[in-house]
């Protein structure tokens, strides 16, 4: 959620705690004989910021493709606030979703990716209003002036008119938050969204994810292996190998002093880069 | 054998006549290719799996088969069925319809190239399906192939004088017809060569500018 002073008055910003949470029950993910996912269980709270680590392949990105609707579970639920996201009830039976539901539950959920993946055909303006006007029906000035607030915001006011092409990656990831945030997500996903970057644009995207963490209530699922970035924005770091949880806790203690074998090794591999 | 120069000057207006029927038919011809390809392309992409494969198999038949008989059929055998065109409509059917299925492997193609980000972004989004459609993934990929759809605009033109199997009055039968009446075939052949080569250049040449434009923009 944007400032609330870009925030059209008949949706003020919920205070924190509103957005809804999340809740994978038995969540089960395979591609073809791999299983990735084993019967998952966990929980974010509402409004909570949780940081996912672990090695490569242990699953942290298929979690948060699941909860965008990019991935289709093999079994388990997966709840976003009281909604099944992947079941709707019809008759008091759960049955799986259909288009309409998983649009609806979607207007719920932003994603930020790696490689940004801005449309190329659209200036950042178009990138900012194409969701806004065409999912949401917003008019096209209130529409303009959302990304206006947002461009401010993410600090790219003069490059509106701009093609992606013309950014540099770190001005095509704030970008590619703003158009997440343009649809006034309650839940958003950020898979390792610094790690395409060069160095030297690590920092001005992290602080951007710092005060938007810090100035909405939204519950953020973040995948990303820069420790100090994580201990700043998490209330909660859950440690993944094998798609399974090896160990949770506040981001100060897991980093600090983790108590399990896997997660201390991680932790090496990771300094040691 | 004598090049006779006023003779050319003699036969140049028929042979005009017969360019403008090769140039109409082409860039007819082109117009249906172009937007009937379109349609078999995102026709091949509907969640229907019968018409998919229909789709897929008809177009398939077209492409493989040459285009004279296909004029023979359209032109002998449906107003057998109560169908019936007159020349210039067949032959320019004929060939839009010929070149569709050439089109349709090009605009495959190039949607197959967008990027598998661009359709999750567009989804993340919560675009609907015409919005992702018309708004990302069809201009990223009709950009990047609109070299190889101007090619083909050369490659029809080339092809047109196939028409004159069913004596649609292109160039090659008039400078045919010219001949025949004289019994002066160098003359009247030499300038079909001559006017293909010209109007081929001035297309590639416009065609080229086309490109620029679209690859600054
Ligand atoms: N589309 C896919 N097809 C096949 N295997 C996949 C696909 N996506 C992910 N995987 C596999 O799933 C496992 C987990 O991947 P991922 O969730 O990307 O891990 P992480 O983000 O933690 O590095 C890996 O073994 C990976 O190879
Ligand atoms: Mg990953």
């Amino acid at each position: 959620m944007p400032p609330t002073d870009t925030t059209p008055e008949k949706d003020a910003a919920p205070l924190r705690g509103s957005a809804p949470g999340i809740r994978f029950e038995k969540v089960i993910k395979r591609f073809g004989s791999n299983t990735v996912l084993r019967e998952l269980d966990f929980t974010v709270a509402p409004g909570e910021r949780v940081t996912l680590i672990g090695p490569s392949g242990s699953g942290k990105t298929t979690i948060l493709r699941l909860l965008m609707t990019l991935e289709k579970p093999d079994g388990g639920l997966i709840f976003v606030g009281d909604d099944p996201l992947w079941h709707m009830d019809r008759g008091g039976k759960r049955v799986p979703a259909n288009q309409k539901h998983l649009h609806e539950m979607r207007k719920r959920i932003g994603m930020v990716f790696q490689q940004f993946n801005l449309f190329p055909n659209m200036n950042v303006l178009r990138n900012l209003t194409e969701g806004p006007m065409r999912v949401l029906g917003v008019p096209r000035d209130e529409a303009v002036e959302r990304a206006k607030g947002l461009l401010d915001l993410v600090g790219l006011a003069d490059k509106i008119d701009a093609h992606p092409s013309q950014l540099s990656g770190g001005q095509q990831q704030r970008v590619a938050i703003a158009r997440a945030l343009a649809m006034e997500p309650q839940v958003l996903l950020l898979d390792e969204v610094t790690s395409a970057l060069d160095p030297e644009l690590v920092v001005g995207v992290q602080d951007l994810l710092r005060d938007i963490a810090r100035q909405s209530d939204l519950t953020l699922l973040c995948v990303t292996h820069e420790m100090t970035f994580a201990k700043d924005i998490s209330d909660r770091v859950l440690m993944f190998d094998q798609g399974q949880i090896v160990e949770e806790g506040p981001p100060e203690r897991m980093f600090g002093e983790p108590s399990e074998q896997r997660t201390r090794d991680f932790l090496q591999a990771v300094l040691a880069t | 054998m004598e090049w006779d120069w006023s003779y050319t000057g003699d036969i140049i207006p028929d042979l005009l006549r017969g360019l403008r029927y090769t140039v109409i038919a082409t860039l007819l011809g082109y117009l249906i290719a172009v937007v009937l390809g379109l349609v078999w392309a995102l026709l091949r992409r509907t969640p229907n799996v019968v018409v998919r494969q229909v789709v897929r198999w008809v177009t398939e038949f077209i492409r493989c088969t040459p285009l004279i008989p296909q004029l023979f059929f359209a032109f002998y055998v449906l107003p057998t069925w109560g169908l019936t065109f007159g020349k210039l409509t067949v032959g320019v059917l004929m060939l839009g319809i010929h070149y569709s299925t050439y089109m349709a492997e090009v605009y495959r193609a190039g949607i197959a190239d967008v990027p598998r980000g661009q359709w999750e972004a567009a989804k993340a989004l919560n675009l609907p399906r015409t919005r992702v459609w018309l708004d990302v993934v069809l201009p990223q990929a009709v950009r990047k192939v609109i070299p190889t759809l101007g090619n083909y605009l050369i490659a029809m033109f080339k092809d047109s004088p196939l028409l004159l199997a069913i004596g649609v009055p292109e160039l090659l039968t008039s400078a045919r017809s010219v001949g025949a009446r004289t019994f002066e075939y160098l003359e009247p052949m030499t300038m079909v060569g001559v006017l293909f080569i010209v109007v081929s250049v001035i297309s590639s040449i416009l065609l080229r500018r086309l490109e620029r434009h679209y690859a600054t923009n």
